[in-house]
């Protein structure tokens, strides 16, 4: 499958950069002509990704996060949202709803959230080394 | 701008919530809305969604935060007015809107 638009963006895990993602996504996925549930969909699922890289990956500090949009012809588009943050020992148990390691104002449903409102989901994740999301979803089919 | 405006009518606490709520807005939402609660021990605390635009995961932790507080002091929380897009989100957790 080749792309037929891409993008990139790095950003520091400022918690002021998850509207400025999610925005950038749904302003570069504008060109697919998607529905507005689509595009709602899809800013929330980016949301919760670039959340977790800013909660999560880098607790502690300020880490680099980036996010790369892909576009395919038939209208599908991939983003993938990576970090070089703590990292998860298991991918399965951090997915299950309800887990959460951040506290009680943390619900536990990002991963959630993100598979309910995407067509696809892939999760990589190496303890001390970062994750990556991988998440697609058609859009424009009205 | 994500924003919260409080109103009490007896013992009824409304939190009219507006704007984005995710993890960045939240921190302040909580903080506002916890203060009230904690001055005015409402039987009723009523979070109206009518004029929030964008929710994640973060409004559902609100939402389950409050919850937790106020259900301890012998209080409610009634989800109220969630636009469509709001609506489904809150699904995931089986949270529903009332009119
Ligand atoms: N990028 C990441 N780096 C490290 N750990 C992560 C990352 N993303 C998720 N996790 C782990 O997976 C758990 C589940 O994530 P999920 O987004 O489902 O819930 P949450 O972030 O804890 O709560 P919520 O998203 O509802 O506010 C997190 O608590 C955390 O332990
Ligand atoms: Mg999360």
């Amino acid at each position: 499958m080749k792309a037929v638009n891409t993008m990139r963006l790095v950003f520091p895990s400022r918690s002021v950069n998850e509207g400025f993602a999610r925005s950038a996504v749904a302003a570069f996925a504008a060109q697919a002509d998607p529905a507005m549930d689509e595009l709602a969909d899809l800013k929330t699922a980016v949301s919760e990704a670039v959340t977790n890289c800013i909660v999560h990956a880098y607790a502690d500090r300020i880490g680099t996060v980036t996010l790369y949009a892909a576009l395919y012809e038939e209208g599908t588009l991939r983003v993938t949202v990576t970090d070089k943050g703590c990292g998860m020992p298991d991918v399965a148990k951090a997915m299950e709803p309800l887990y959460t390691t951040g506290g009680p104002e943390r619900a536990g449903l990002g991963f959630a959230v993100m598979t309910s409102f995407t067509d696809s989901l892939k999760v990589r994740s190496a303890p001390g080394r970062g994750t990556s999301v991988v998440m697609e979803k058609r859009l424009g089919r009205r | 701008m994500t924003q919260v405006t409080l109103r009490q009518e007896g013992k009824t606490l409304t939190a009219l919530l507006s704007g984005e709520i995710d993890h960045h807005g939240a921190a302040r939402l909580r903080e506002e809305i916890d203060g009230r609660v904690a001055a005015a021990s409402p039987a009723i605390l009523v979070l109206d969604f009518s004029a929030v635009t964008f929710m994640d995961s973060a409004g559902i932790g609100l939402i389950l935060g409050r919850h937790k507080l106020v259900s301890a002091m012998g209080g409610v929380v009634v989800v109220q007015k969630a636009p469509k897009d709001i609506r489904r989100t809150l699904s995931v957790a089986g949270i529903e809107s009332k009119e």
